[in-house]
C-alpha cells in the first residue's frame, strides 16, 4: 500500500481492525459513492454474492473489474484511476452460484440514459456538467414543429421535428442545422434546451435545426444513397421552401454522433458544394489499412468501405468541420486518425477530446464548443 | 445628425452595477440594442428619474420589416453581403495577426524584427482601412438603389422619432447589439438634442469607427456616428481582451492610432478612463487627467 492509497477512504476503514455491520453502515452513512478522492475513485457493493465486477467501456481498462469482499463483511470494493474530468460509465455485475445479474450502482444515485438503457455514472474530480444544457428561465425557449417530409429516396414518410429559435420570424435567413438521431439528440443530449440558451447567450447564431427521426439507421446512416438523396435532394428543398433558411451552402451544416456522425460525412461527399459545415461526434470511422478484418460485424461493413474510400482520396467537402470524440471510446484511434485527413483536404478542422465515452452526455457537454465553431453567435457585437 | 459642436456628449462604462443618475427635462432612450427585450425598460426609467420616452427603434425596425417586404429583402441581401465582408475580413486579420505574433517571438535581430514588425502591423491597418471602405460603399450602393428613407414606412417612423426627440433633452443610447444599434440609429436618423448620454455599444456607437473585440482580437466592423472623435471604445475589456499583456494591448493601440484606444470599465467615465499606449501600458491621459491630480 503506497503513501497515496493508505489514506484513501477505503483503506482507512479496513486499517481499523475487526469490522461488523455496524461499522460499514457509519462508513457508507452520508457518503457519495463512488468515492471520488483526487485521482482515485473506490467502487463499492454491498450485499450477497460470490463475485462483483464492474463492468465498463473505458479504453485501457479491463473490460471488468474485479471487487473484493472486506473481510468480516459484505462491502467489496474496488478502486480504479480516475483522471481529472472523466465521466465514467459502469455497471456492476454480480454472480451469485451459477446466475450473474447486470445492475446499476444501487449506492450511486447517478443515472446516464440512453436509447438502449440507463447506466451508473461517476464524475471525476473537476469535471462539471455544463449549466448551459440546463435549462435557464432567463431564457426564451424555441419551438419543436412536427413535420413530415415524403420521401422517394427512403419510401416512406419521414418524420423531422424541426426547432424554430424564440425570435423566429419571417423576413430573415436563418441557417439550418440537420441532425441526424434527432430524438435521441433531444432526449438525451437535450438539444432543445442547449439551443435555446446558446442561442439566447449569443454563443450560437440563431438557427432552425431538422432532427432527423431515422428508420433503420444502421442501415441508413450507414453510407446509403438513399439517405444521401434524401437528406439533399428532398429534405432541403422541402424545408428552403417552406421557411425562411439561408439556402447557401455557408448556412447549412450536417451534424451526428457515432453512425450518425458517418451518415453527416457521407452525405456531403456525394453532394460536395452543397453544405458549409460538418459537426461529427464520435463518428464510427473504423476502416483498415490492409484485409478486410475491422472487427466491427457486418453492420459495419459499409461504413469500411466508405471510409477507406475516403481516406484513399479525400477530399473537401465543407468549409469546416468540429470533431470531438472521447478518449475512452474504442473509437478514438478512429478519430484521432481522421483528423489530419480531413485537416489536408483544405478543410477547416476543429478537433476536441474529452475524458469521456461513447455516451449521449458526452456529446452534450460538447455542443457548445461544436455549435459555437459550426455557426458562430453574435457575441462579438454585443456589449451590453 | 446635428452639428456636434452644439451637444454634450457623455459616455460610461457598462452598467452592470448602474451609475447613471437622473437626467434634467425628458429623456429619450433608446434600447434598441437590447433587441427583442427592448421593451424592458422599466429599471431604466427609473434610474433615469422617470418620464423616459423610449423611441423603440427595434420594434419600429420590425414594422418596417413587414410593412414594406421588398426592403425587407433587400436589407437581408445586403446583410449577407456585409456579413460576408466582415467573415472574409476577420479571416485576413486572423492570418496578420498570427503573422505579426509570430514576428514579434522571432529571435531575429532588433532593427531586422522592429523593420519587419511594422511592415506587419500596416498590413493589418491596411485590412483595417480597405474593409471599412469597402463597408461604406456597401452602404452607399445600398441606400442609392434602395432609397430607405423616401420608403413609406420608414419616413413615416422618422417623422414620428423626430417628433419625439423634439421634445427632449437628452438622448440615452444603452448597450446591447451594437450592429443593430448602428442600423436603427441611420434607418431612423436619429438627431440627438442637447445631451447624448451612452454605455456599452450606445457608446461604441457615437465612435467615428467601430472596433469589435472579444477571445483578446479585435476587427474593426463599420463607421461609426462620429459625435465621439478620436477614440476607440472598449467597453468590458477586461471580459475580452488581454489586459495583463502589454505586447498585445501596444500591438491593438498602435493598430488604431492615431485614435486613442480607451478602456471603458464598468460604470466609469470617459474622462476617467485609461487609454492605451503604444507601449502597451494602460494611462489616464494627461489631457483628461483632473487639475488636482499628479501627474
Amino acid at each position: 500500500m503506497t503513501a497515496s492509497t493508505r489514506r484513501l477512504a477505503i483503506n482507512r476503514l479496513k486499517e481499523r481492525g475487526p469490522l461488523d455491520g455496524g461499522a460499514v453502515d457509519r462508513f457508507l452513512h452520508g457518503r457519495e459513492v463512488p468515492i471520488v478522492e483526487g485521482l482515485r475513485c473506490t467502487f463499492l457493493f454491498r450485499g450477497e454474492a460470490d463475485e462483483v465486477w464492474v463492468t465498463h467501456r473505458v479504453l485501457g481498462l479491463p473490460d471488468r473489474l474485479p471487487l473484493r469482499r472486506l473481510r468480516g463483511t459484505d462491502l467489496w470494493s474496488v478502486v480504479m484511476e480516475l483522471p481529472e474530468r472523466s465521466r465514467v460509465e459502469y455497471q456492476l455485475e454480480i454472480r451469485r452460484g451459477g446466475s450473474y445479474e447486470r445492475i446499476n450502482d444501487p449506492l450511486n444515485p447517478h443515472r446516464s440514459h440512453s436509447p438502449v438503457g440507463s447506466s451508473s455514472v461517476v464524475f471525476a474530480t473537476g469535471y462539471e456538467g455544463p449549466e448551459w444544457a440546463e435549462p435557464d428561465p432567463e431564457t426564451r425557449p424555441g419551438e419543436l414543429v412536427e413535420l413530415t417530409v415524403p420521401s422517394r429516396a427512403l419510401k416512406r414518410d419521414a418524420r423531422v421535428t424541426l426547432y424554430l429559435p424564440a425570435r423566429f420570424r419571417r423576413p430573415a435567413a436563418y441557417p439550418l442545422l440537420v441532425v441526424h438521431d434527432g430524438p435521441d439528440y433531444l432526449q438525451y443530449a437535450a438539444a432543445k434546451t442547449v439551443l435555446d440558451n446558446l442561442l439566447h447567450r449569443n454563443e450560437v447564431a440563431e438557427l432552425v435545426a431538422a432532427f432527423l427521426h431515422p428508420g433503420d439507421r444502421l442501415v441508413e446512416y450507414a453510407d446509403s444513397t438513399s439517405h444521401a438523396r434524401f437528406v439533399t435532394g428532398e429534405l432541403l428543398p422541402f424545408l428552403e421552401r417552406r421557411f425562411p433558411l439561408a439556402a447557401a451552402p455557408a448556412g447549412r451544416c450536417l451534424m451526428g454522433a457515432s453512425f450518425g456522425a458517418v451518415a453527416a460525412l457521407s452525405t456531403a461527399y456525394r453532394h460536395p458544394d452543397t453544405y458549409g459545415s460538418l459537426l461529427l461526434q464520435s463518428g464510427s470511422f473504423v476502416f483498415t489499412d490492409i484485409g478486410s478484418d475491422h472487427g466491427g460485424g457486418s453492420v459495419f461493413d459499409p461504413v469500411v468501405r466508405f471510409t477507406n474510400r475516403y481516406r484513399a482520396r479525400p477530399r473537401a467537402v465543407a468549409d469546416r468541420v468540429f470533431v470531438s470524440c472521447g478518449v475512452y471510446e474504442p473509437l478514438i484511434v478512429r478519430n484521432r486518425s481522421m483528423v489530419p485527413v480531413l485537416s489536408d483536404t483544405g478543410m477547416r478542422v476543429k478537433y476536441v477530446e474529452s475524458r469521456d465515452g461513447h455516451s449521449w452526455e458526452n456529446w452534450r457537454d460538447r455542443l457548445r464548443d461544436g455549435l459555437s465553431y459550426v455557426f458562430p453567435g453574435p457575441r462579438k457585437y454585443v456589449y451590453e | 445628425m446635428r452639428d456636434e459642436r452644439e451637444l454634450t456628449v457623455t459616455v460610461l462604462g457598462p452598467q452592470r452595477r448602474p451609475t447613471i443618475r437622473p437626467v434634467a427635462g425628458t429623456a429619450a432612450t433608446v434600447t434598441a440594442g437590447w433587441r427583442e427585450r427592448e421593451a424592458d425598460d422599466a429599471e431604466l426609467d427609473g434610474l433615469l428619474g422617470g418620464g423616459t420616452v423610449n423611441l423603440r427603434l427595434h420594434a419600429r425596425w420590425l414594422d418596417v420589416l413587414d410593412a414594406d417586404p421588398e426592403l425587407a429583402t433587400a436589407e437581408l441581401n445586403h446583410r449577407a453581403v456585409l456579413d460576408e465582408l466582415q467573415e472574409l475580413y476577420a479571416v485576413q486579420v486572423g492570418h496578420a495577426e498570427q503573422a505579426a505574433a509570430e514576428i514579434r517571438r522571432s529571435s531575429t535581430r532588433p532593427r531586422t524584427l522592429t523593420a519587419v514588425l511594422a511592415d506587419a502591423e500596416a498590413a493589418l491597418r491596411l485590412l483595417d482601412e480597405r474593409h471599412l471602405e469597402r463597408v461604406a460603399a456597401a452602404r452607399a450602393d445600398f441606400d442609392a438603389a434602395w432609397r430607405p428613407a423616401e420608403r413609406d414606412a420608414v419616413a413615416r417612423h422618422r417623422a414620428r422619432v423626430t417628433e419625439l426627440l423634439a421634445g427632449a433633452g437628452t438622448l440615452v443610447v444603452a448597450g446591447g447589439h451594437v450592429g443593430v444599434l448602428l442600423h436603427v440609429l441611420r434607418l431612423f436618423a436619429v438627431s440627438p438634442p442637447a445631451d447624448v448620454l451612452a454605455w456599452s455599444a450606445g457608446a461604441m456607437a457615437l465612435t467615428e469607427r467601430v472596433v469589435l473585440f472579444t477571445d483578446g482580437r479585435a476587427e474593426a466592423y463599420a463607421p461609426g456616428l462620429g459625435l465621439v472623435r478620436d477614440t476607440v471604445l472598449l467597453p468590458h475589456a477586461r471580459r475580452r481582451l488581454p489586459v495583463d499583456d502589454p505586447v498585445r494591448l501596444g500591438a491593438l493601440a498602435r493598430r488604431f492610432a492615431p485614435a486613442r484606444c480607451v478602456v471603458l470599465d464598468d460604470g466609469a467615465t470617459l474622462a476617467a478612463s485609461r487609454a492605451i499606449e503604444p507601449d502597451g501600458r494602460l494611462v489616464v491621459p494627461a489631457d483628461r487627467r483632473a487639475p488636482e491630480e499628479p501627474a
